[in-house]
């Protein structure tokens, strides 16, 4: 109960942003960093709850994106229509992914690979066919009114991006009430424990992993809506791919807010080396790399992980439900 | 005779050229404790592995109720009533005892609250219950064999399969773990235990099947199975086997 009040208590003041601060630099800076917590909750799904780190979840992302802005672009589509089919479409590359790789038992770094290599396939085939507008990308016609999921302001955008955040917070907390989420821990625990405790393994995480691909693939229709643009580069490119699971493992793997607290700081800290460098390719590279190894080194449980030892005294104890 | 619950019938396991289980046919009778011991190597842990489903039998099968189950998926078998522990304990090292006994419970307990419930029972049963909020890491070997047993006990099986939970334990923890074996049997819990410890086994079997080189060379109640000269020649090699039976007559 308590960690639900919480949950509701940031969604509150998240939401009461934008009576406060009228900045659309904030605004702009905030939604993206909206867009990368619902992304890296999909993440952290897989990756935090049941233990299988993908390094190519732009392969959700950029499906999402694509699958939303080719039916309005070419099928005369409506954006929301657009947004379930994004949304079915990232599950569906998901379930089919998984079904390839658990199926044969591919497990850990292989897993990893497995998500890379699908993830710059997608991006290659999506740079030369005519459907994704190749090299060009697709551009969404400008049409500002609600039913075509585009605003005169920036505020309904960004309480839409809330919402979205909202949701996969509570899914995220209902995983780690359930049965489900007993069962994606234990297999991230010990898979063969878990196999002789009745948990048919495979199948949750082909689970795990289509929940996964269906949120990281809301972000993209969310980012395509926004921005009005997608192409190779952006929807199946590796920095999504690196914020995916930047902002869980610098926010906390596998808690609820540790995705959206890591993208925040992530998104903040990626600003500031823009700033600060102006620009300078691949610099804010570097940059996320020092603190990658900087939170396994020092917080391996990410800023979730420091706030719940300050706040609890005993660290061996972990706080419950 | 009670009625037979498990039999394992003819089974054969090669890696290779190494022949690690050897024609090896043994039965658990409902509601026994049936033990199957023998030196390092001799194939137990492999044919707990076939049993358990972890491992395809490379011949024979195994039959349970009189259903062949030879090719089972471990976690079928879970759900049909067979529990296995670990040799090598396998605890979900960042979970806490209560959450990692809760996930044997949810078998039959969709709930989250009920299984963890259930969990609490089932450590109060095996004397774990002080421990269930610390993490299964931070537990001793003594703690962990514990948690591998109340994992397994948390499914409610009808068969469980013990692998050297007393490996590694003290001679006291020895006899604090017996009596936890002994009303887990006299719940009506089918057991077969694999076990290096002697002084347990000859309490607690009531039939012992001995597995030497992948075969069984002898089977029988803890008393036949002291006085076998194969089984002491399996153990201890064949002179002391022979000086034993020299000594024989003057005892």
């Amino acid at each position: 109960m308590r960690s639900l009040a919480l949950i509701g208590a940031v969604l509150a003041l998240l939401a009461a942003v934008p009576a406060v601060v009228t900045s659309n630099v904030v605004l702009n800076f905030l939604v993206f960093a909206l867009l990368i917590a619902v992304v890296g909750q999909g993440w952290n799904i897989l990756g935090g709850y049941g233990g299988q780190y993908s390094f190519g979840h732009a392969v959700f992302f950029g499906t999402g994106a694509y699958v939303t802005a080719i039916l309005q672009a070419r099928y005369g589509v409506n954006a929301w229509l657009g947004l379930c089919a994004g949304i079915a479409g990232g599950a569906l590359v998901g379930a089919g992914i998984g079904v390839l790789g658990f199926r044969a038992g591919i497990k850990g770094p292989y897993f990893a690979l497995l998500t890379l290599a699908f993830a710059e396939v997608f991006r290659i085939i999506s740079s030369v066919s005519p459907i994704t507008g190749a090299g060009v990308g697709t551009l969404l016609k400008l049409d500002l009114r609600p039913e075509a999921f585009q605003f005169q302001s920036r505020v309904p955008f960004y309480w839409i991006a809330v919402g979205f955040v909202g949701v996969s917070l509570f899914i995220a907390h209902a995983i780690e009430n359930s049965r489900f989420g007993a069962y994606l821990m234990a297999v991230r625990e010990n898979e063969d424990a878990a196999r002789a405790l009745g948990v048919d393994a495979t199948r949750v995480k082909l689970a795990a992993m289509t929940l996964s691909g269906a949120m990281t693939a809301a972000a993209g229709c969310l980012y395509v809506q926004y921005f009005l643009f997608v192409d190779a580069g952006i929807a199946y490119g590796p920095w999504i791919s690196i914020e995916a699971l930047l902002a869980p493992i610098v926010g906390g793997v596998g808690t609820v807010l540790g995705p959206l607290l890591g993208a925040v700081v992530v998104r903040a800290f990626g600003e500031a080396t823009k700033l600060v460098t102006g620009d300078a390719p691949g610099l804010d590279l570097v940059i996320y790399g020092v603190v990658l190894v900087a939170v396994v080194a020092f917080a391996p449980r990410g800023i979730a992980g420091l706030l719940s030892r300050w706040m609890s005294a005993p660290p061996v104890e972990r706080q419950r439900g | 005779m009670a009625e037979a619950l498990l039999r394992v019938e003819h089974v054969s396991k090669h890696f290779g050229g190494l022949l690690a289980v050897n024609d090896a046919s043994f039965v658990a009778e409902k509601g026994g404790i049936t033990a199957v011991i023998g030196p390092n190597g001799a194939g137990k842990t492999t044919l707990f592995s076939i049993i358990s489903g972890f491992q395809r039998p490379s011949a024979g099968r195994v039959i349970y109720e009189d259903a062949d189950i030879t090719f089972h998926a471990p976690h079928k078998l879970a759900r049909l009533g067979i529990a296995r522990t670990f040799q090598i304990v396998q605890p979900f090292a960042g979970l806490t005892v209560r959450e990692n006994i809760a996930v044997g419970a949810h078998l039959s307990c969709r709930s989250r609250r009920g299984a963890l419930d259930v969990a609490d029972e089932v450590a109060r049963a095996v004397d774990l219950h002080p421990q269930v909020d610390r993490l299964a890491a931070t537990l001793t070997v003594a703690g962990r064999k514990r948690l591998e047993l109340a994992r397994a006990l948390a499914l409610a099986p009808r068969v469980l399969l013990l692998d050297e939970v007393l490996a590694g334990l003290n001679p006291s923890e020895v006899r604090d773990m017996i009596p936890v074996i002994r009303s887990v049997a006299d719940r009506g819990v089918t057991i077969v235990m694999i076990e290096h410890v002697m002084q347990a086994v000859m309490q607690l079997a009531e039939r012992i099947y001995v597995l030497s080189e992948g075969r069984i060379i002898a089977a029988g109640t803890p008393n036949e199975i002291g006085g076998d000269a194969r089984v002491v020649e399996a153990y201890l090699g064949r002179g002391a086997a022979r000086r034993m039976t020299d000594r024989a007559p003057r005892d």
